[in-house]
């Protein structure tokens, strides 16, 4: 090895010729190009920024140098080494980049499998129809009140002015319990959780009441005998039926668009009155818009509001009740009702967890 | 209600600008007053020769399997019959209603009779028909296909005369559903005045004809209970022609009512009723012995009534009696001993009022609706009796030749509905609009109100409604607002949206019953709506002891299936009926779900008691009432079968198992934001080996595992399936849930194994980490279970990582270790907890 105490060689100094240098400079960047990849590459970088590669050895060289001549020679080693260190540095990113591109290439999968491995589950159309409709009305500032589903004659019938020989309370209408005379039914309607409202709260009282109820009908594509029911009813000073007209415009709207509206027809139960059937403007009605019955409302009857300790020349209000396998019927063209209650997972599972 | 318009509208004053009122105008003219209209069924359509006939002669042709008559029928004068027109033809006909010199319809070949049925001569039973001798309903005219139709003879019927005309065929039957509190529309009367009402037209009562005042009584009557009749009249008729036919006006106003016609004096009786809308009843006179008596039957007496059926009466039923015993059941149904027959000429005829609710009583135990019932369940107007009788004994003398007795009998005391004095803005103000003067007073009017106004005490202007006696219903100013209304139109209502109240929003077990539902969902169950109806035998299959509570069941007394008629004291039967019928329709991994309530009778429950609706019942009152119901706690369920993780091209499936449904617990209690301990238990229907007992608080609330093999095979389920259910209404409601204090110092993780003996539960030795480790113990995860050679027998291994943590400061290996070494030394002390090196 020389060192820069050696004593001067002509020979050993031509190393630092620039002709010298350029060639290994272009020596350099021809191998490195070649080198196919990563791997390739870094194994023959020693012989041209290693120990042993030419501009190392020169640059030893430089001690031999007169004096005046070092400055010149060493700014000519480094111009050259950064020069093939930037080959080096650019043939390398080029082959990281090629790498990587060839990583994710080799990676990719058909991302057509499926991967359903854990089956999602879904709510039935009705909970999610009856919360929907729950949540328009607790917008209105209204509550959800809830009841027991076998219920006292007293809140089924008799508050709500159902007179002891009402023929909806025959067996041809209500599921009784034992024993005969127990005066408990299964509820044929919700309206038994208007009058628990109004004994529970109080006034004004807003209130919703989603719920299960039963009437002895066969079961068959437009009946069954455990359906649901939402009922809505308001007590305050001075409600009207223009007020009750406006609700059901705005839950109309709510549920079936902007083009909806209610329309009312003259109707009778015992536990308003006036009585009115509503009809919903349905745009997306089976053979063209249209009219669909859409249950029954009206103004509760004094009555009614008696029984539950509500002075009627104080307080009025409206009550209105929709039956929601028949909502969801003409609301989702459903044509069988029986699809609703029989529990098979294809007709639940498309409607997802929201309706 | 079934009635043609063209009868209808006899009692309109028709203005000129509806003069041509079609029947759809006059059914949406009823929708706006409040009648459901059912149908409107135009009669017809009939084209083309159809005309009477008379038939001259029939020759029966024997040679079938069913006698067929070949008949000659006159269709037109002789003296003016040509070629092209002439005086008879021959018809081929199959029914045997009819003899020679009957007059009958004749269609003729050209003629299009309903149903595009095209009339042309033909060869059939070896003779040519020109033509069909027709049957109500094959000329669209109603139901009626008992035979032949045949016209009554008439001085101005003709053979050859068009039929179409003679039949009304441009006509059309309404057909209307009439609510309760409507009786008076079980009429032409009532139903015209409404019509009269919603197209503002002048109106003409039927019953207003002249009734003369009595002249002595007629069968002596006796009212033993007025509660049951307030009113009962008689007239006798006598000298009736029993062979006089029913005018054919009549016959066809009650063929179109769907009434079929038996003889004169029951077909006026029937006319009458569809006219006025009072039931009526003939008697024949002969036949009755002594006067009449009105009273309760007694127990054990007997009725053969109009239909032939011998009916046992029962204490609660008003009979009419004669002096051998009931002779008809009230309001319901005629007795046959007294009918009138072929032979009767000497006719009592029967009007009378009766209480609605003991009417509906006596038609619901026998299970015999009829006419007069439909009408008595509701409200007959009570002052219709004497018009009744009357108009009934015209006819038969006019249509019989009867001779009306003079005498009447009236006996009861029928009371005239109250005034109704209103608040004259009432409507208005029920309405929340604003409607012209006098509004109210003339609408009240229109429906038959006598109306008087004047002024309340403070100067207000109010209106007193003197309702007609068919309007009994109206007792009330609610009553009287909702006839202006629905008369003024529900389209004057306007739509206005009331101010919002301040609601709470939803209350928190409604959030958290949402809660848990959407979280089932969202791990894959799939929600289920059984009803609650199940059989008795499923306890059994259940494996239940017999004195397991869920047995104390609430029986349906009128259950749709005999066999299923309890209501489910658990959501598990009726959420396996379903996972049976998927399975049935090919599904084979399932995991449903149910919210819902369960129905619990209570130990030692009061009877219902009595409570009024005058007012407020005591809150004592609603104490009882709720008192004497079963408890309803809602509860959630799940039940699994086949694969809870699906098999596929990645591999082999995961089957669902006892973890899953204790794992639907956890879901369950995660959403409802309280902590779930689970300890071992052996509770049937579950396997006893994998049975979960869920507790909250220390409390009981439910269960999980997979079912017990011998329940699986008893319901025919598939093998494995496991379920859980747990008390939703026993979970505390959390509103609150507690924070956690976050820290941003580093943790230490450490694994410690313990070997203890196999049967200490997971989930004990977990607490007994999770106690020893303090507060520097954050969490623990339990990584392996292991049992083997290398643990020894009888013992198990379980492997934990422990992940310690300070709040305050970093905590060193050291510390941390030491904190391990408290836990697994209370692990030691309470299970015999060994290290495992």
């Amino acid at each position: 090895m020389s060192g820069a105490n050696d004593s001067y060689d002509p020979k050993e100094v031509a190393a630092l010729a620039p002709d010298i240098l350029q060639a290994a400079v272009e020596k350099a960047r021809e191998e490195f190009s070649s080198a196919a990849d990563l791997d390739a590459l870094a194994a023959v970088k020693p012989a041209h920024l290693g120990d042993k590669s030419p501009l190392l050895l020169a640059r030893r060289e430089i001690g031999a140098l007169p004096p005046q001549a070092r400055a010149e020679a060493g700014k000519r080693v480094n111009e050259v080494q950064a020069l093939v260190k930037a080959a080096f540095d650019e043939r390398r990113a080029q082959l990281q980049v090629e790498r990587d591109e060839r990583v994710l290439r080799d990676e990719g999968v058909d991302v057509t499998l499926p991967w359903d491995r854990v089956p999602r589950g879904a709510r039935h159309p009705l909970t999610t129809l009856s919360e929907r409709i729950a949540d328009v009305f607790v917008g209105m500032g209204y509550e959800v009140a809830e009841g027991p589903e076998l219920e006292a004659e007293w809140f089924n019938f008799d508050a709500l002015n159902f007179q002891k020989d009402h023929p909806a309370r025959t067996m041809q209408d209500t599921f009784y319990v034992a024993p005969e005379g127990s005066g408990q039914v299964l509820r044929t309607h919700t309206s038994p959780v208007q009058i628990r409202a109004l004994l529970e709260r109080d006034l004004p009282v807003y209130v919703v009441c989603p719920g299960r109820t039963f009437r002895t009908d066969e079961l068959d594509a437009t009946h069954t005998p455990v359906f649901h029911q939402v009922e809505g009813l308001a007590i305050d000073k001075g409600l009207t039926m223009a007020h009750l007209k406006g609700t059901l415009d705005a839950f109309a709207k709510a549920m079936f668009g902007a083009e909806a509206r209610i329309r009312l027809r003259p109707s009778f139960f015992p536990f308003t009155e006036p009585s009115a059937e509503p009809d919903v403007w349905f745009a997306e009605k089976k053979g063209g818009a249209g009219w669909v019955e859409w249950g029954g409302c009206g103004m509760v009857h004094p009555n009614v509001l008696r029984a539950c300790g509500v002075d009627p020349d104080v307080y009025s209000g409206f009550a209105f009740g929709m039956g929601l396998e028949r909502t969801l019927q003409f609301r989702n063209g459903i044509p069988d009702m029986r699809d609703m209650v029989e529990g098979d997972v294809r007709f639940t599972l498309p409607f997802g967890t929201e309706a | 209600m079934r009635i043609p318009v063209s009868w209808l509208v006899q009692q309109l004053e028709l203005t000129e600008d509806l003069r041509d009122l079609t029947p759809t105008q006059i059914a949406d003219a009823f929708v706006r007053v409040g009648l459901e209209v059912e149908e409107v069924s135009p009669l017809g359509p009939v084209t083309g020769p159809v005309v009477v006939g008379r038939v001259a002669e029939i020759e029966v042709l024997t040679e079938f399997k069913k006698p067929i008559r070949f008949c000659t029928v006159e269709i037109g004068d002789p003296e003016d019959a040509d070629d092209e027109n002439p005086a008879t033809t021959q018809v081929v006909c199959g029914a045997t209603n009819f003899v020679e010199g009957d007059l009958v319809v004749v269609a003729m070949p050209g003629a299009v009779l309903p149903g595009d049925f095209t009339i042309a001569a033909r060869k059939t039973y070896g003779r040519v028909s020109n033509g069909m001798i027709c049957a109500a309903d094959e000329l669209g005219l109603g139901g009626d296909h008992s035979g032949i139709l045949v016209l009554p003879s008439d001085d101005d019927v003709a053979p050859g005369d068009d039929a179409i005309s003679l039949l009304g065929l441009d006509d059309a039957v309404i057909e209307l559903s009439i609510t309760p509190d409507r009786g008076y529309c079980f009429s032409q009367r009532g139903l015209a005045r409404e019509l009269a009402c919603a197209l503002n037209l002048g109106y003409i009562d039927p019953a207003a004809i002249e009734v003369p005042g009595a002249d002595g009584r007629s069968v002596p009557v006796t009212i033993e209970d007025p509660t049951a009749c307030t009113r009962f009249a008689v007239r006798r008729v006598t000298g009736v022609d029993p062979t006089a036919p029913t005018p054919w006006h009549i016959r066809r106003t009650l063929m179109l009512a769907g009434i079929r016609s038996i003889s004169l004096a029951v077909d006026i009786t029937n006319y009458v009723m569809l006219e006025l809308g009072q039931p009526m009843h003939a008697y024949d006179t002969s036949r009755l012995r002594g006067g009449l008596t009105v009273r309760r039957a007694r127990a054990g007496e007997k009725l053969v009534t109009l239909d032939d059926v011998e009916r046992v009466l029962d204490p609660d039923d008003v009979v009419v009696c004669d002096e051998s015993g009931p002779v008809g059941l009230a309001g319901v149904m005629g007795g046959a001993s007294t009918e009138v027959r072929p032979d009767s000429t000497d006719i009592v005829l029967e009007a009378a009022i009766w209480n609605p609710a003991s009417i509906a009583r006596a038609v619901r135990r026998h299970k015999l609706p009829s006419e007069a019932s439909r009408r008595y369940e509701r409200v007959v107007d009570p002052a219709l009796p004497p018009v009744a009788l009357e108009r009934a004994a015209r006819m038969l003398r006019d249509y019989g030749e009867g001779r009306i007795q003079p005498g009447r009998t009236d006996e009861g005391n029928p009371v005239a509905p109250d005034p109704v004095v209103m608040a004259m803005d009432l409507p208005d103000r029920v309405a929340g609009a604003r409607y012209a003067r006098g509004v109210t007073a003339s609408r009240l009017q229109k429906i038959g109100c006598r109306v008087e106004v004047g002024a309340a005490e403070d100067g207000t202007p109010v209106v007193t409604a003197f309702p007609p006696t068919w309007r009994a219903d109206l007792v009330q100013p609610a009553d009287l607002v909702e006839e202006v209304l629905r008369l003024q139109g529900y389209d004057t209502v306007p739509s206005v949206l009331p101010p919002a109240p301040a609601g709470r929003g939803l209350s928190s077990a409604q959030r958290r019953r949402r809660a848990v539902s959407r979280s089932l969902a969202e791990h894959g169950y799939v929600e289920v709506l059984p009803f609650p109806f199940i059989p008795p035998t499923v306890w059994d299959a259940f494996g239940l002891a017999a004195d397991d509570v869920r047995r104390k069941t609430v029986r349906v007394l009128n259950p749709l299936e005999a066999e299923r008629s309890e209501l489910a004291t658990t959501l598990l039967p009726g959420l396996l009926d379903t996972l049976v019928r998927n399975v049935s329709r090919g599904a084979r991994d399932l995991s449903l779900f149910h919210i819902g309530q369960v129905v619990l009778p209570r130990t030692g429950a009061v009877p219902m008691p009595e409570v009024a609706v005058a007012s407020r019942p005591s809150d004592a009152e609603v104490a009882s009432l709720d008192a004497a119901l079963p408890a309803q706690p809602t509860h959630a369920a799940v039940v699994l079968a086949g694969n809870r993780q699906r098999a596929g091209w990645w591999g082999a499936g995961e089957p669902a198992g006892w973890a899953d449904a204790v794992q639907a617990a956890r879901v369950v209690a995660e959403a409802a934001g309280v902590t779930l301990t689970v300890t071992a238990d052996a509770l049937a229907p579950w396997h006893p080996g994998r049975c979960a007992r869920l507790s909250v608080g220390g409390f009981p609330v439910g269960h999980a595992g997979e079912l017990h093999p011998k329940v699986v095979e008893a319901l025919g389920l598939p093998k494995r399936t496991c379920a859980m259910e747990i008390d939703l209404d026993l979970l505390p409601l959390v509103d609150r849930k507690p924070v956690p204090q976050v820290s941003p110092y580093p943790p230490v993780l450490l694994d410690v194994a313990l070997v203890v003996d196999a049967d200490v539960p997971a989930a004990e030795l977990t607490l007994a980490l999770r106690e020893g480790g303090g507060e520097l113990l954050e969490d623990l995860s339990l990584f392996d279970v292991f049992t083997g050679e290398q643990v020894g027998e009888g013992k198990r291994s379980l492997a934990y990582s422990l992940r310690f943590r300070a709040p305050d400061r970093t905590l060193t290996v050291e510390e941390a270790t030491a904190v391990r070494d408290t836990a697994v030394a209370a692990a030691t002390e309470r299970h015999g907890a060994a290290l495992r090196s």
